[in-house]
């Protein structure tokens, strides 16, 4: 499967999937997935997907004619749609994450959908301490840090809490999707390493595990494809490939021709500093989001890599695309074309 | 008066304690004290579980505790008793005044609690085969109802107690202190010091809840009345009423033949080794484990239940099931040593007793630095060793004696080996390079009835407080000799020897001869018993393999080759070096030992060899000639690279270059030269060989070796059948003739290693190869199991290495089991100044490099300094490693490792 454009396969029986959300790098991403897998695509979200043989419907996640017109006929939804940011207040969250979910349960229940995959984040279940090779756990919205990890945690429990056996919801919780084109941490990373303003986080050392956008897409599909199995379950899914992350942060500044941060701030003080940040930022928003929240700095000091096991047995899926293949698609993406 | 049953009990949450075993029993007390009177007695007791799951008791396990203690303490051994496969009932008693069992007001002494078990078991109707168990002073008790029940008595279990206290000898100290009449009643009953105290000698620490179920039946100073009448009730000399009580329970158990399992806590200040070496003597047929680094409270900081329910199940007991031994290879013939002909290791020495030729030469170096040699011939190491057994037999060394000889390597430690064996002492030998603490743990566990040392050793002895009689090699002023608590100096065996007229009977070719110690690299040291057979075996291989003539020149730079130098009818010399740093051999020193003598064979450590051949460059033209000379080079005890062995070859460029494989368990196993290293190099270059790579080849079995394999599940964890199947990775099984014959004191350890009956387990990985050849992996300790399948270390090692700027590298994986991701931990020349992650440039080499023999490399970090093992210099410590790695890699501090 590969994201390059619709080339569908024949072996298998196409569905209709409604997939929200799909204006973004990892949305637009399964959408061409599912695409390539010989499915049917209608996108939802504000603006045109992008996505070349997809339907588009437009509307927010939070309008809820709009949703019911936009599940209306489908056999399947993948809903990725959702406020992802490391700051910003909690309102702004609560309404897309969880009544938007809430909302797109309600018009999938009792309609033609069958299978639901939610698209979570493994922020859901990171309560600070390091993960080193464990499984999912349970999402707790009272644990997890930051509005977004809060807001998803209710979000999932929502999700799998409308599991039956008329609508079968998988939560699927990719881990630091990353790629070309990536605003999230690709764009940052660069972006303040060309300002100078990307300090190395404590010793770098520590171990994190990413998933290459293509292989995030395959994953979504694949737990589509295997939904009756896997349902009622929380599954993350990541390369399999944990790295220090100062070594990811430099391949990234590699990649995008930049030099790598060459100074390091320990990682106890960047997550007090981004704290701080963190408040200041809600009294004075600047243009950008904060230089350091508390949860950036969390994220890339403290170690999180999971047991990938259990995802690749139950969606029979494994990556395609390898770190090291990936980060080379990532410098012929920012390389000077001739 | 104190309300019972205890409402304490009733309301209570005790960890690990199932409310359903505990039952209260009105029993008619016997004893002198308060003959007639009714007592309620608090038990732990499985029965009614049992009977809940339709399980049948194989038998009873009567367990005891001692002081201040309570059934609380055997708790994990009721929760066994349960299991399907072995059902036990297991009773464990508060005594009265203790636990949560009544406070009858009385002072119950010894005779009286050991009538108080026998009126409870009677109630309970306890039926054999009965085992007990006994901990502190319930270990006399439980041993003082055995005595009395030898109809139902089926065995013996003890851990951390006492039967008997040497006159001469005082109690231990914190007995000593509890006794003060200034402190008993305060420190005992008063205030809860003593139990405070007692629980504090848990390793590690008691977790709260379980410290508050240990204080819970003592609360106030009416609970723990029996706590003090306890402390009270020790009998510290012949006057006190308890002592012929508990001199007939001690003399009585030597009657006992019923099997026996002592599990102790080293680490214990009041029933120290001491008291288990005291027990071993009463019951010899006891198996024994002493656990390193645990102390008083050894079921909270070990596995005493597991061991017991082990050893239940293997155990001759009445009511014990043959287990049924591992499929696959059968046992190799051991015993086929039986129909050959057995010479004991002075068989030479007595053969050549009138030859006049050198047999040992030591070298020292005079204060102008030239180095001077002094010989002994075959006659004179004779005499000395025939003066030597009978000295030492008149000085009270008995045959199956242990003596520690803390001598550094020549000819005065030549002789004293081979008088204890001649006379049947057995001999202990732990390598100083262990370092004083090793040293001491050895020494101590091994519990030697004598210790013949230099003056430094004898220091360290009255430091550590080892045990046995002392023996200075060094004469001594009285004054010193007084201070060191040294009975005689050497000189006084010799003397003793030369007015004794006859020589005592040999010792059995199957009586125990040496325990060697191995070097502690992968844990504490462990003692290996060797018989004399066993090692008459060594030497016979040693022998056949390298074709050791009777004249043979052999630098002697390594252990234990080195004792084996008169057996094997050879020449020995000790190079001048320091015996507790094997790295600081040099050239020079090595050369003029080898001249003295006109060596043809040199036997040195790997980590001494580094060292000769970096001062290399020193030697002069005489110097250069010996080695020349020399045409067997034997390096042993660690993995040795090519680089230095070609290096090695230039040095000696007649010898043969051979690094065999083996362990202080087994040595030497297999053996390969330098050729034959270049060989499988290039057989594994070329792929030419089914099995070829993967680790070090390490060659062929040598005469009377036999190599198997017990392949690894994907947990890493070896399966029971062996194979000899090529390139099956998996647990390297060995058997030999020249084998040890067990683990000292290390029951367990014992049991593992002989999982497969005849072999020896070595905890080492690897494979064989379609030649026959074995490739050792790594340590079985170190295997990495990552969600592709089992790594191990050695190839990925190897691997790394070959990067120009990694001057070494050791692999160790961090996370759980079954998905771990694998760490490659580099020095690098130039020398970094601090650990750090590797830069992306090095990461990225690494990763190719170690992909190449099909690892994946998760992170890639650099340091100082890899920390290795003090006696080779060589061994990494991985499992250390590992643990600081997965400290940084979770973003926590990096430190140095």
């Amino acid at each position: 499967m590969g994201v390059e454009g619709p080339c569908r396969r024949t072996d298998v029986q196409p569905v209709k999937v409604l997939v929200t959300g799909a204006s973004g790098l990892l949305g637009s991403a399964v959408a061409r997935a599912v695409i390539s897998a010989g499915h049917h695509v209608r996108t939802f979200q504000r603006r045109p997907s992008g996505v070349i043989g997809a339907e588009d419907a437009l509307g927010s996640i939070t309008d809820t004619n709009a949703v019911a017109q936009a599940v209306a006929g489908m056999d399947a939804v993948i809903h990725l749609a959702a406020k992802v940011s490391f700051a910003g207040e909690l309102a702004e969250f609560e309404q897309t994450n969880i009544e938007g979910t809430r909302k797109l349960l309600a018009a999938s229940a009792g309609s033609s959908v069958g299978r639901f995959v939610f698209v979570s984040s493994p922020s859901v279940a990171h309560f600070g301490s390091s993960i080193e090779g464990a499984g999912a756990g349970a999402a707790d919205p009272a644990q997890a840090h930051g509005n977004y990890a809060r807001t998803k945690a209710a979000a999932e429990l929502l999700a799998l809490a409308a599991d039956s056996p008329e609508l079968a919801v998988v939560a699927v919780r990719p881990h630091i999707v990353w790629g070309p084109g990536d605003t999230q941490l690709v764009e940052r990373v660069l972006d303040r390493a060309r300002s100078g303003r990307l300090p190395q986080l404590g010793h770098g050392a520590a171990l994190i595990d990413t998933t290459y956008v293509d292989n995030a897409a395959d994953a979504m599909v694949a737990a589509l494809e295997h939904a009756l199995a896997a349902h009622g379950q929380s599954i993350v899914v990541s390369n399999g490939e944990p790295r220090p992350v100062g070594e990811l942060v430099a391949q990234i500044c590699a990649a995008g021709g930049v030099p790598a941060p060459r100074f390091s701030v320990p990682g106890r003080v960047a997550r007090t500093a981004g704290a701080v940040v963190e408040a200041v930022w809600k009294v004075r928003p600047g243009l950008d989001e904060p230089p350091m929240t508390r949860f950036l700095a969390e994220q890339l000091s403290t170690a999180h890599w999971f047991d990938q096991r259990a995802t690749r047995e139950v969606l029979h899926w494994t990556p395609a695309v390898s770190l090291d293949e990936g980060m080379r698609r990532l410098a012929e993406y920012y390389s000077p074309r001739s | 008066m104190v309300a019972w049953p205890s409402p304490e009990l009733a309301t209570a949450d005790f960890p690990g304690l199932d409310p359903q075993w505990s039952r209260y029993v009105d029993v008619i007390s016997g004893a002198d004290v308060d003959a007639g009177q009714s007592r309620r007695w608090h038990v732990l007791d499985n029965s009614a579980e049992l009977a809940a799951k339709g399980l049948t008791p194989v038998g009873t396990l009567l367990c005891v505790h001692g002081n201040p203690t309570w059934s609380y303490l055997w708790r994990t051994l009721v929760a066994a008793g349960a299991n399907p496969n072995q059902p036990w009932r297991v009773i464990a008693v508060d005594q009265l005044d203790m636990g949560f069992s009544e406070r009858t007001g009385t002072f119950r002494r010894l005779a009286d609690r050991i009538v108080d078990l026998h009126d409870l078991t009677t109630v309970l109707g306890v039926s054999g085969p009965v085992v007990t168990a006994g901990h502190d002073w319930g270990g006399v008790i439980s041993l003082g109802w055995a005595v009395n029940h030898p109809q139902l008595l089926a065995g013996v279990v003890l851990t951390n107690t006492a039967v008997h206290q040497e006159s001469s000898t005082p109690i231990p100290w914190p007995l000593r202190v509890a006794l003060h009449p200034a402190v008993h009643g305060w420190g005992t009953t008063t205030s809860p010091a003593f139990l405070r105290v007692t629980h504090a000698l848990a390793r590690p620490a008691l977790a709260s809840d379980v410290r508050r179920a240990f204080m819970a039946p003592y609360k106030n100073p009416a609970r723990r009345g029996g706590v003090g009448n306890f402390v009270a009730d020790i009998p510290v000399d012949a006057t006190h009423p308890s002592f012929a009580s508990l001199t007939a329970v001690a003399e009585g158990i030597r009657e006992l033949s019923v099997p026996a399992l002592f599990l102790w806590g080293p680490g214990d200040p009041i029933f120290s080794d001491k008291y288990l070496r005291d027990l071993i003597t009463r019951m010899p047929q006891a198996e024994v484990h002493r656990f390193e680094g645990a102390s008083h409270m050894l079921h909270e900081d070990v596995d005493v239940a597991g061991s017991v329910f082990e050893w239940l199940g293997t155990a001759q007991l009445p009511t014990s099931d043959t287990t049924s031994a591992p499929k696959g290879l059968q046992a190799a013939a051991a015993s086929s040593a039986d129909s050959e002909t057995f010479a004991p290791l002075w068989a030479e020495l007595e053969r050549r007793s009138t030859e006049t030729s050198d047999a040992v030469v030591d070298m020292s170096t005079t204060s102008d630095g030239s180095s001077i040699s002094t010989s002994k011939s075959w006659a004179e190491l004779a005499s000395e060793v025939s003066q030597l057994v009978r000295g030492l037999h008149a000085a009270g060394v008995q045959r199956g004696d242990r003596v520690s000889l803390l001598v550094p390597p020549g000819s005065t430690l030549t002789a004293l080996i081979y008088a204890c064996l001649r006379l049947g002492a057995v001999v202990v030998l732990a390598d100083a390079g262990l370092g004083a603490r090793g040293l001491s743990r050895a020494v101590k566990g091994a519990g030697p009835e004598f210790v013949i040392g230099i003056n430094r050793a004898l220091m360290a002895a009255k430091t550590f407080s080892w045990p046995g009689q002392r023996i200075s090699v060094e004469a001594l002023s009285p004054t010193l000799a007084r201070t060191l608590g040294v009975r005689m100096p050497l000189d006084r065996v010799r003397e003793l020897g030369s007015a004794a007229a006859s020589l005592p009977a040999e010792p059995g070719p199957d009586e125990l001869a040496a325990v060697l110690f191995t070097s502690g690299s992968t844990g504490p040291a462990k003692g290996v018993l060797y018989t004399h057979r066993q090692l008459s075996a060594m030497r016979d291989t040693l022998q056949q393999t390298y074709g050791l003539k009777s004249g043979t020149g052999l630098v002697a730079g390594f252990a234990p080759f080195a004792l084996l130098g008169p057996a094997l009818g050879a020449t020995s010399v000790t190079p001048d070096m320091d015996v507790t740093a094997p790295r600081t051999l040099t050239a020079q020193a090595l050369a003029d030992a080898a001249a003295a003598i006109k060596a043809t064979a040199v036997f040195v450590s790997p980590a001494a060899m580094a060292n000769v051949l970096a001062s290399a460059f020193a030697v002069n033209a005489a110097q250069r000639a010996a080695l020349s000379d020399v045409d067997l080079l034997l390096s042993a005890g660690a993995p040795i690279s090519t680089s230095l062995l070609e290096s090695a070859a230039h040095l000696m460029p007649q010898a043969a270059l051979h690094t065999p494989y083996g362990m202080t368990e087994a040595l030497p196993i297999t053996d390969i030269d330098l050729p034959e290293i270049l060989q499988a190099a290039s057989d594994a270059a070329a792929g030419t060989v089914a099995g070829s790579g993967n680790g070090v080849c390490v060659g062929r079995s040598v005469a009377g070796a036999r190599v198997a394999i017990a392949p690894l599940d994907a947990q890493g964890v070896p399966v029971s059948d062996l194979t000899s199947d090529v390139a099956v990775t998996g647990e390297i099984v060995i058997s030999a003739s020249h084998m040890k014959d067990g683990y000292d004191r290390l029951w367990r350890t014992q049991r593992v290693s002989e999982a497969n009956s005849g072999w020896h387990r070595t905890g080492d990985v690897g494979h064989l190869d379609a030649l026959g050849r074995l490739w050792v992996e790594g340590r079985l300790a170190h295997v990495m199991t990552t969600a592709s399948g089992v790594v191990t270390p050695v190839a990925a090692e190897q691997a790394a290495e070959r990067v120009p700027t990694v001057s070494r590298a050791a692999v160790v994986a961090v996370g759980p089991t079954g998905t771990q991701a694998v760490v490659v931990v580099v020095e690098t020349n130039p020398t970094a100044s601090k650990s750090a992650l590797a830069t992306p440039e090095l990461a990225a080499a690494v990763r190719t490099a170690v992909r190449e023999v099909g690892v994946e490399v998760n992170a890639v970090l650099v340091v100082p300094r890899i920390p290795t093992d003090i006696r080779h210099n060589a061994k990494v410590d991985r499992a250390a490693l590992a643990r600081w790695a997965s400290k940084a890699l979770a973003g926590g501090r990096m430190s140095n490792p």
